[in-house]
């Protein structure tokens, strides 16, 4: 008698830590079993409400649906997440980690990818979701800032650099075509363009931009940085700021901290021309009552930057089944739907309209975008993210020239 | 037995964290850190630290918002108590700023924010009528690179909690005889008040005004708010080189967080300087005969100085109260063009969770540190003594820089794998409001009339039972303003919540914080509404309870 209860319990606590071991997205009904009753401690910028909100939605139908507690942890910087596993490997946690979902891409991914911190083997492209994921027409879902992602990442949404302003008082016709172009109009409307301070995402990615238009031979921007020649590399962007920041917001001696302030500048009227990375966040930001209706939206005609961003799940996540629906769940059709819809958030979709079923495709041609937000084919061409290392550079160029004000 | 264990606990308590939090920062500053493979002990991250731009800025942004923040702060309570007190008019003030005793350090500073920025609401009250600005100025107000608006944010908080405590020490001098004597030798009531009781008055809150000093040097939500950002104060940088990802920058963060330390103790050496010069001062004023008969001017100053700290803030927190309900709401409108209670809406389901933690921490912390303090205080009746040095040991958590020791206390939980829980939250909560607790109960406690105890004990009624059914419940007043206090103190904490907390476990006042970066000003006043409404409570619950209580006890009303 006693020994058949001690091997039913050790059988039964085989078959949990099995169970805990090898959840793969392949046997997709031992996930949500495995899922059900976990706590999912998904680690994403915190920094915008209506993201938030979006977030918090996700969180009452997972409990719904799958049973599976979605816990926002709300970041200031992707950077911290990566700081926490990586504590954590160093400590030698290597289970029951903290972080159970992290929204990344870029030198974030690089870097969790690189040491080794990221949930492998690739398990994004065996999502039930990711028959519909357009991967052919979008490259950047399969590589992220040239770094392959390996289905390590599951994509969650498509980035564009797109510029806004107010027609009320701006005149279409003045607006600047490219990055000379935007030097030229802050020149003659000083004080009223400015950056978020990197290493904010959105403002390093404008020195990106920058870079990209300037830089003598954009491939080398393809490679990682080679020491030697960054300096001559880099130089036309910070003779470039060096131009810019005299005729910046507060003179360039402060700047916002995120685009989320930059939008708020834009309705005070402290700012004429701001940016994001998401092409609906005009039309989103007006739904809300923070712009006033008459804001516009338009890039440059030579491209600019465009991405995706990822969920990933760490190595030593707690809830990997919970991740794993999470992730699903949040490339679904329905909820891609209600993220493009620009009341909601305005995040363009990463899902393929010809992949989805009448029903969801109704779903997202429904989606009103408003008078704010360019159309797909007004968006202008996508330039390719440079390799992780140039944007780690960079900041760290930026800090140093920077740090101690003008 | 239990009241011998009261002190030692409550020593264990304060001290242990930091001490332990202390040993973690000073080991990595040598570096020391065994699980990043840090053995040696090496100066070589001082020299990183030295080499990082405009480290000197940032120690000297740090060094003076200490010194300028006391010295401003101190000057305007002792000008207002030296020019007012005993007046009708002093009463009225003082109920006027006592409230915002209990308002965060942060919610202070976004009021302050909300009504002086280029685009807040002072500006739009005035424009474009007078000012005739249809934009807002691109004037550099907050963020200002010399702080001096983070200075201000500061001063305006510790105004009310230097003139609470200097009203404590006030009934301990004469001050109605020695103001008349004064009076009748021909000096004005400011002379008078600074040369003949200033110096008893001082040496009593000697150690609240060094904890003022240790805060504003080492801060951090108030300088996320309101600070110089290139660079930030030593405090705010210290607390990003914790959180880079490369974490080989915790042993620069440790090396910064010993600097914070050196900086802080230097501020209060500097200070103690001033003391000697204040002293001299006074000397020379006595033996020259200073009397400033006319003082009106000064004493309108003060008067005036008193007004303005407490008017900002309580119209920088009804704009705060106003942009939460605005709908679209542009420059240079006063007011919004429509009202909605959609942020409202839409923060409450988010707002739940970190108001859970926020009172379950602060309630558990108030009544662990309230317990405490009565079995110390209990224990000092016993043994007769009120022992000066364990006074100092109380004000320590308030004198050494929080990030000093945060850091290594984060270090050690994320060892015990305690980091984000609740107990380590209430810890590291405690730590903090204990000081306080002890200090709110004190002098009721010794106030109480031991005559009752002594009819009690002649009833034969033992110890405790004295204590629950006598002493206790004509404490509850006390007892209810402690825990008021305490919860209040907890509810205001940052940077022990984040970083104990680790982003799992957050508070209000955490998650404001948080929110500032993104400028959204709906979301930021509805959480600063929350961190206002919130110690505001507590203070209403420990005044109507009592009264409650005691309505068919006349003996017991105020």
């Amino acid at each position: 008698m006693l020994t058949r209860i001690v091997a039913a319990t050790l059988f039964a606590l085989a078959a949990l830590s099995a169970r805990a071991e090898d959840v793969h997205p392949s046997d997709w009904q031992g996930v949500l079993d495995g899922a059900r009753g976990q706590t999912v401690y998904f680690n994403a910028w915190g920094g915008a409400e209506n993201i938030n909100a979006y977030i918090e939605w996700a969180a009452g139908e997972l409990e719904k649906r799958y049973g599976v507690r979605l816990v926002h942890v709300k970041l200031e910087d992707t950077a911290n997440a990566v700081a926490t596993v990586v504590a954590e490997k160093a400590a030698g946690r290597d289970t029951g980690g903290s972080v159970d979902l992290v929204w990344i891409n870029g030198e974030n991914f690089a870097a969790m990818k690189e040491r080794g911190l990221l949930f492998s083997p690739g398990w994004a492209e065996a999502l039930p979701s990711w028959r519909y994921v357009d991967h052919e027409n979008k490259p950047t879902i399969l590589t992220d800032f040239t770094i392959p992602v390996e289905g390590m990442a599951s994509p969650w949404g498509m980035a564009k650099l797109v510029f806004f302003y107010d027609s009320a008082r701006t005149d279409e016709g003045t607006l600047p075509q490219d990055a000379d172009g935007l030097l030229e109009w802050a020149k003659a409307h000083p004080g009223r363009f400015s950056y978020p301070q990197p290493p904010d995402f959105i403002g390093s990615s404008l020195l990106k931009q920058v870079l990209l238009e300037k830089v003598e031979d954009p491939s080398v921007l393809q490679e990682p940085v080679v020491e030697k020649t960054f300096e001559e590399v880099a130089a036309p962007l910070f003779a470039y700021l060096d131009a810019l920041h005299p005729v910046a917001w507060r003179s360039g001696r402060i700047f916002p901290q995120n685009y989320p302030a930059m939008k708020q500048l834009l309705a005070d009227g402290e700012l004429d021309i701001v940016f994001a990375f998401n092409p609906a966040e005009a039309s989103s930001t007006i739904a809300d009552g923070e712009l006033p209706d008459t804001v516009r939206s338009f890039t440059f005609p030579g491209g600019t930057l465009a991405n995706t961003h990822f969920v990933a799940i760490p190595y030593n996540a707690s809830a990997k089944a919970g991740a794993l629906v999470t992730a699903d769940f949040l490339l679904s059709p329905e909820a891609q739907a209600k993220k493009q819809d620009p009341a909601v958030w305005g995040d363009p979709t990463v899902l393929a309209l010809d992949k989805l079923d009448e029903e969801a495709r109704a779903r997202f041609e429904a989606i009103e975008l408003g008078a704010a937000t360019l159309g797909p084919d007004e968006l202008g061409p996508a330039l390719p993210e440079p390799h992780p290392s140039w944007m780690e550079r960079i900041e760290e160029e930026w800090k140093r020239r920077y740090t101690a004000g003008n | 037995m239990l009241t011998r264990l009261g002190p030692l606990i409550t020593i264990l308590l304060l001290t242990g964290p930091i001490a332990f939090g202390l040993a973690g920062t000073v080991l990595p500053a040598f570096g020391f850190l065994p699980v990043l493979g840090g053995m040696e002990l090496t100066l070589h991250h001082f020299r990183t630290l030295f080499s990082q731009p405009a480290i000197l800025t940032s120690v000297a942004i740090s060094l003076t918002a200490g010194l300028v923040t006391a010295l401003f702060s101190l000057g305007v309570v002792v000008l207002f108590v030296a020019g007012w007190a005993g007046t009708r008019l002093f009463g009225r003030v003082q109920h006027l700023v006592s409230p915002l005793l209990s308002l965060p350090h942060a919610a202070a500073a976004f009021a302050l924010a909300f009504l002086i920025a280029p685009s807040g609401m002072l500006v739009r009250l005035v424009s474009p009528e007078l000012t005739g600005w249809e934009r807002p100025p691109d004037l550099l107000v907050v963020h200002d690179p010399m702080g001096l608006f983070m200075m201000a944010g500061l001063i305006v908080k510790e105004i009310p909690f230097l003139l609470l405590v200097t009203l404590a020490a006030l009934p301990q001098v004469r001050l109605k005889e020695t103001r008349m004597l004064a009076a009748s030798m021909g000096y004005g009531r400011v002379a008078g008040f600074l040369l003949g009781l200033w110096p008893a008055v001082y040496r009593q809150i000697r150690l609240p005004v060094f904890a003022v000093i240790a805060f504003a040097t080492s801060v951090v939500d108030v300088a996320l708010i309101l600070g110089p950002m290139r660079p930030s104060p030593l405090a705010v940088r210290l607390v990003e080189w914790m959180n880079d990802p490369d974490l080989s920058m915790r042993y620069l963060a440790s090396a910064g967080a010993l600097l914070q330390l050196g900086v802080t103790a230097a501020a209060l050496g500097l200070w103690m300087g001033l003391e000697r010069v204040g002293r001299i001062m006074c000397i020379v004023g006595v033996e020259v005969g200073v009397r400033l008969r006319r003082d009106a001017l000064l004493r309108g100053a003060a008067l005036l100085a008193m007004g303005l700290a407490a008017g900002a803030v309580f119209a920088g927190l009804a704009t705060l109260a106003l942009w939460s309900f605005a709908g679209l709401w542009q420059f240079p409108d006063a007011l919004p063009a429509s009202f909605t209670l959609k942020s409202w809406m839409r923060a409450l389901p988010r707002i739940a969770a970190p108001l859970y933690t926020t009172l379950l921490a602060g309630l558990l912390a108030t009544l662990i540190a309230g317990l405490l303090a009565i079995l110390c205080l209990m224990r000092e009746e016993e043994t007769g003594r009120r022992p000066r040095r364990a006074l100092m040991l109380l004000y320590l958590p308030l004198l050494v820089p929080q990030v000093a020791f945060v850091f290594g206390l984060q270090l050690f939980l994320v060892y015990a794998d305690l980091l984000a829980t609740l107990p380590a939250l209430v810890l590291a909560h405690l730590v903090f409001v204990m000081p306080y607790a002890y200090l709110a109960l004190k002098d009721p406690w010794y106030a109480f009339d031991r005559r009752y105890n002594q009819v009690a004990a002649g009833f034969g009624k033992g110890r405790w039972r004295r204590f629950a059914l006598v002493r206790l419940p004509m404490m509850t007043r006390a007892v209810f303003a402690m825990g008021a206090i305490g919860f209040a103190v907890s509810v205001g904490l940052y940077l022990p919540t984040v970083l104990v907390g680790a982003g799992r476990l957050t508070t209000i006042t955490s998650e404001a914080v948080a929110l500032a970066s993104g400028g959204d000003r709906r979301i930021v006043g509805v959480y600063a509404f929350w961190q206002m409404l919130l110690p505001m409570l507590g203070f209403g619950v420990a005044t109507l309870v009592p009264a409650l209580i005691f309505r068919r006890f006349r003996g017991m009303q105020v």
